[in-house]
């Protein structure tokens, strides 16, 4: 029990954030050429975007289908406020994401007081409904939303100040950085807040909040009014960095692939959303790259990840950090490196079907390559082996897996008879 | 004149067509302890509800020290110096037995809804924690997730949670529910020690804690207080015996 304020950020802190801001300087100068930049610039809006959308599902415990709303506001926001200055100049360029922000801010008290009466089902329906709404808002006034075509803008406006105009990618980038790192550092900071610690206690009991002096609407609301904030933001550097703004960017397709980030991250970890707008970022681009069925498995990735890890890449990554703390990683490794091999059939199975289905259904004019070899899916044979192959594995994976949870039973014993000693 | 803690004036609440609560006339003066009795669905966890806004009454009116409560919800109660705890555990899971505690005491130390301040400089919050941590006798469990404490450490965390905030008139809904002789006894001793020189209304099953804590009784019997009085009295009312008897309660032991 100690009477001592700590310090702001603790060593261990200071460091990490200095890693942080050190990798978002020097990745660029690794991989310079174009698409690697506009991939970091993306992912970078996406990390914003994805914790914003955590402030309501892991802090606030509030399921929402119509994220893309706020982003979709800040994002229109800004070009619009990109396109009036560019005639009055009376904003540099690179605040003009905080007008983004304050858009969406204002579409969280619009639409947040509303729908934060409940959590739950009825608060998803809402969301959902915002999100529609919005959508289609956005067909029926061309003036603001540009109809199909969309807004467009150019953010290089006036003179170069000390040789910046954000012309070029990577003086955009930084500015995404910059803003990104800021906006990390906000929304980690609000958890250590009475309103963030709050919003934890609304998510696991809001009738105990209500009867320790809290109401938990205004609770939901203000993280609600927040969140919009933060994903006006990301869609504003959207905004500036396509220099183009479309429906699609407060459609269900956005509010969707949202969800996606911060679920398979890990919702339960505030770094869990970074770890999501990462991977479902380099993913889309690796997968989309190789094969036309990239969507079907996203779908299957993401159902593995809410049957077998809900707590997401975060809460593994977690789980396996204890058992290193511990000296004990080496101790599940044997029963990883059985399933490994039945993983990798029924792997190898389910695409080769997937990618069959998908030539069958398409008549694509090139032969179909699995795993480098040609295939003639007009025949019944490569069917069959691709079947018996993932039914093998499938098989295999069910015999070897208990050894996998034998293994975790026994290094967790093993733990907890360490902390009760 | 000493404005009562608690005042219940003609309280009715019910559902449906079914009433629960049926004209119930209470007063409970500061710095009382006053326990709530009565058979299996009386009403007495009704009556809990009503006085904690938990849910709306039917017709009444309900003071807290002499202010109208009746319409207020109930983080507005709680603001007024009522905090209550519940008969089943109702504590913030995820959240550790440190977080739990000083999560109840911020509101009443005025920080509200600040997304501004940093919840480690909040010095008072935090000695306020753990001193009410250190009371409830769960320092060594501070870090702990609340989900995976053991029963009883989870009532003396409800109770730690109500008490912290530090609101004068305290309503305990069967304390001591589940719990062996010996926990009993710990809680007993934890519940008086923590409401000292507040107001106590509980409900409670186990007659010897009733009679061990309460400094007068009231006894609930569908819906209608039949009785109230000092342990003394209530031990020596025939109505009283009557109900708990249950044999020729129905004809009317009213009188």
């Amino acid at each position: 029990m100690s009477a001592l304020v700590p310090p702001l950020l603790s060593r261990r802190r200071f460091f990490l954030w200095g890693a942080l801001a050190l990798l978002m300087i020097v990745l660029p100068l690794v991989f310079d050429k174009g698409y690697a930049l506009s991939l970091m610039c993306q992912i970078s809006i996406m990390i914003i975007f994805s914790l914003s959308y955590n402030m309501l599902l892991g802090q606030t415990g509030l399921l929402s289908f119509g994220h893309a709303a706020y982003f979709g506001i800040g994002a229109f926001a800004t070009i619009h406020a990109l396109n009036f200055v560019g005639k009055a100049a009376a904003l540099p360029v690179s605040i003009l994401p905080l007008v983004g922000g304050l858009a969406g801010l204002l579409g969280g008290v619009l639409f947040g007081y509303v729908s934060t009466k409940r959590a739950g089902t009825t608060f998803a329906m809402i969301s959902l409904g915002i999100g529609e709404l919005m959508a289609s808002a956005s067909l029926m006034f061309p003036v603001v939303f540009g109809g199909e075509a969309g807004v467009s803008g150019n953010r290089v406006i006036g003179k170069a100040v000390f040789g910046v105009n954000f012309g070029p990618q990577i003086q955009i980038y930084y500015l995404i950085a910059a803003w990104t790192f800021l906006c990390i550092l906000a929304m980690y900071a609000l958890t250590q807040t009475p309103l963030g610690r709050m919003a934890n206690a609304v998510r696991d009991n809001p009738e105990r909040a209500q009867f320790v002096g809290y109401d938990p609407q205004w609770v939901r609301f203000m993280m609600m009014i927040l969140a919009g904030f933060f994903a006006g933001i990301a869609g504003g550097l959207s905004a500036l960095n396509y220099e183009m703004v479309t429906a699609e960017s407060l459609g269900g397709w956005t509010s969707g692939v949202v969800l996606m980030m911060a679920f398979v991250g890990g919702i339960g970890f505030f770094y869990g959303p970074i770890i999501g707008a990462v991977l479902i970022s380099l993913l889309a681009i690796a997968v989309a790259g190789v094969t036309k069925a990239w969507l079907f498995y996203f779908g299957l990735f993401f159902l593995t990840m809410v049957l077998y890890a809900p707590g997401g890449i975060a809460s593994l990554l977690a789980m396996h950090k204890r058992l290193w703390n511990a000296g004990l990683l080496l101790m599940v490794m044997p029963a990883y490196a059985r399933v490994t091999i039945p993983l990798l059939l029924t792997f190898a199975g389910l695409v080769s079907l997937v990618e069959m289905a998908y030539q069958q259904a398409e008549v694509l004019e090139t032969p179909l390559l699995v795993f480098g070899a040609s295939i003639d899916v007009n025949s019944l044979a490569p069917w069959l082996i691709a079947l018996a192959l993932t039914a093998f594995g499938l098989v295999l994976l069910k015999l070897s897996w208990p050894r996998v949870s034998e293994a975790w039973r026994q290094v967790l014993a093993g733990i907890n008879g360490e902390v009760a000693r | 004149m000493n404005v009562p803690a608690l005042q219940l004036t003609d309280v009715r609440k019910s559902f449906g067509q079914t009433v629960i609560i049926n004209g119930v006339n209470l007063i409970v003066p500061r710095g009382e302890r006053h326990a709530i009795i009565g058979p299996n669905g009386a009403g007495k966890s009704t009556l809990f509800n009503l006085a904690s806004a938990r849910f709306p009454v039917t017709s009444g009116d309900i003071t807290l020290k002499g202010e109208s409560v009746t319409d207020l919800k109930p983080h507005q109660i709680n603001r007024l110096g009522l905090s209550r705890s519940f008969q089943l555990t109702n504590i913030f899971t995820n959240l550790s037995v440190f977080e739990n505690v000083r999560c109840s005491v911020l509101w009443s130390l005025n920080y509200k809804y600040s997304f501004w301040r940093r919840l480690a400089a909040l010095r008072d919050a935090n000695e306020q924690a753990h001193r009410v941590i250190d009371a409830i006798g769960l320092a060594h469990r501070s870090d702990t997730v609340a989900g995976i404490l053991s029963y009883a450490e989870q009532r003396a965390l409800e109770i730690g949670i109500t008490i912290a905030g530090g609101a004068d008139v305290i309503l305990l809904d069967e304390p001591t529910a589940g719990m062996s002789k010996s926990e009993t006894g710990d809680a007993v001793a934890l519940i008086r020690r923590v409401t000292e020189g507040k107001t106590l209304i509980m409900v409670e099953h186990d007659m010897s804690v009733v009679f061990d804590l309460a400094d007068r009784i009231s006894v609930l019997v569908y819906g209608e207080i039949i009785a109230t009085g000092t342990p003394a009295e209530i031990r020596a009312s025939a109505a009283v015996q009557e109900a708990y008897l249950g044999t020729t309660f129905a004809e009317g032991s009213h009188d």
